[in-house]
């Protein structure tokens, strides 16, 4: 196997391209050797991840999403677009089948599109444990957009909008009334909401029910409050706070039928606007902080437990758990005795 | 957790329109615990050359039912030489008449499996070839 050449892939050579992720989703030291070397290549990228119940549509829309992107206009040239499309792994045999492509077919002609299939691999969540480091690699490549399909399990997928900039979740009429959503704590993360297959009956319905999810959550979420400062001139030398209300980001619901390609202009539009506000805002700012705070924590704890995992004294960590089992000690002071 | 996978893709090049074949073999080599990406029907040699490279793929099958496998095949080998990929193990499944076989492994093909192949062959096939001393 030949060496993968991190400045070969910042070129854009996409063999040595594919080849890093391979390396990086093993955890292989070559492929960390990579995700370093490039990763201050990294953060240019608008990250956006596409979410939903399975069989919404989510790869139907990412098919049309992307096939709209890619048309040139003379003003703008078209960006450079990678998708990630992430699908389960067996818990029992560990073997997945990575079908999201089959819908993806239009785009197979394009040099500036790249997609990839990636197993959870036990992951729980939605993405992969290496979402995160595909990401990154597939930015210092230059992608412009990097869409990220997820398994689609219909739980909150919590990880997703760890990682991406703007979450867009996509529903379809007849999965459940709405409430099940708000179970899922799919509201929370949805910063653009779909309603796909607009062409079933039941959309408008499914569309309502969302909206009144959303306005129902919007007292505590739709509005951001922030305290500015401000001074008056009746009094002196005195500041006080005032809160000021500054409209805050609000989810649209949008109707698309992804088979026959309507509405996607419209979720473009929702997608660009979303960006825009999260520029405006410095909430990009704030978003790549926390993710990349997330993930240091994450990476500290791996760590940490591999070190632990390195000094453990087996036949201590066996006798504990005798006591444990016969119940001479507790679960907690077990813990405490072989840290 | 980190863990290598083998990683396959089953594509159908040409226009016939039964991919029943291909996705009994996709499902066998997922319950052995790979990695199977599925393209769906009437790839082209350079979308499954374009599909292997972006998906960097142990193995790629072809399930060929139409009778053009003398064209298809060596079109596509000619695709993964030209996207770099000759470390690629390619198998061949369908129907393949026996004269046609020695063809097909000449232009690099690792192995030709007819109509009712028990798929376990495959999978071992597979994992021999891969790993020989591990997995
Ligand atoms: N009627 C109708 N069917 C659609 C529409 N969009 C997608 N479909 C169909 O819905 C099915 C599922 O579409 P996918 O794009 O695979 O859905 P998905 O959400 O990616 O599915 P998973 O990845 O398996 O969760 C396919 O048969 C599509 O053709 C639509 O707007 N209207
Ligand atoms: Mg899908």
């Amino acid at each position: 196997m030949p060496q993968i050449d991190p400045d070969a892939i910042r070129q854009g050579d996409r063999l040595n391209l594919s080849r890093a992720l391979t390396a990086v989703e093993n955890g292989t030291p070559e492929g960390q050797k990579l995700e370093s070397a490039l990763f201050p290549y990294s953060g240019h990228a608008h990250l956006i991840g596409m979410t939903g119940a399975p069989g919404t549509g989510k790869s139907t829309l990412v098919n049309q999403l992307v096939k709209l992107l890619r048309q040139t206009n003379d003003e703008n040239p078209a960006p450079k677009i990678a998708i990630i499309a992430v699908d389960p792994t067996s818990p029992f045999t560990g073997g997945a089948l990575l079908g999201d492509r089959i819908r993806m077919q239009a785009l197979a002609g394009d040099k500036g599109v790249f997609i990839r299939s990636m197993a959870s691999r036990g992951t729980l969540g939605g993405i992969a444990q290496n979402t995160a480091a595909f990401a990154t690699i597939l930015d210092s490549a230059g992608f412009d957009i990097i869409l990220v399909e997820t398994i689609g399990a219909g739980q909150a997928e919590v990880e997703i909008s760890r990682l991406a900039h703007t979450v867009v979740v996509v529903d379809a009429p007849g999965l459940g009334d709405g409430i099940q959503a708000i179970k899922a704590g799919i509201l929370e993360i949805a910063d653009i909401l779909v309603v796909n297959k607009a062409d079933r009956p039941g959309a408008d319905n499914t569309a309502n029910t969302l909206q009144a999810m959303l306005e129902m959550g919007q007292n505590s979420q739709g509005k951001l409050f922030t305290l500015g400062k401000h001074l008056r001139d009746d009094l002196p030398g005195e500041a006080f706070y005032v809160p000021i209300e500054q409209p805050g980001w609000k989810t649209p619901i949008l109707k698309t039928i992804a088979s026959e390609g309507k509405g996607v202009e419209g979720l473009i539009n929702a997608i660009q606007c979303h960006r825009s506000f999260l520029v405006t805002s410095c909430l990009w700012e704030q978003k790549e902080t926390q993710r990349l705070r997330y993930a240091l924590e994450a990476l500290i704890k791996d760590k940490l437990v591999h070190r632990w995992q390195q000094n453990l004294d087996e036949d201590k960590f066996e006798s504990v758990i005798a006591d444990l089992i016969q119940r001479k000690i507790s679960p907690i002071d077990a813990a405490s005795e072989l840290m | 957790m980190t863990q290598r996978k083998v990683r396959v893709l089953i594509a159908k090049p040409g226009l016939d329109g039964h991919d029943r074949g291909a996705k009994v073999i996709a499902r066998a080599l997922r319950d052995a615990g790979m990695e199977v990406i599925y393209t769906g029907l009437r790839q082209t040699p350079e979308m499954i050359a374009e599909a292997a490279l972006q998906e960097n793929v142990d193995v790629l099958g072809l399930s060929i039912l139409s009778g053009a496998h003398n064209a298809l095949v060596p079109a596509v080998m000619e695709k993964l030489l030209e996207y770099g990929l000759d470390d690629v193990r390619v198998f061949v499944g369908g129907i393949i008449p026996q004269k046609d076989i020695p063809r097909l492994l000449d232009k690099g093909v690792s192995a030709v499996y007819g109509p009712g192949t028990n798929t376990q062959i495959v999978v071992a096939d597979i994992k021999d070839s891969l790993h020989p001393q591990s997995n």
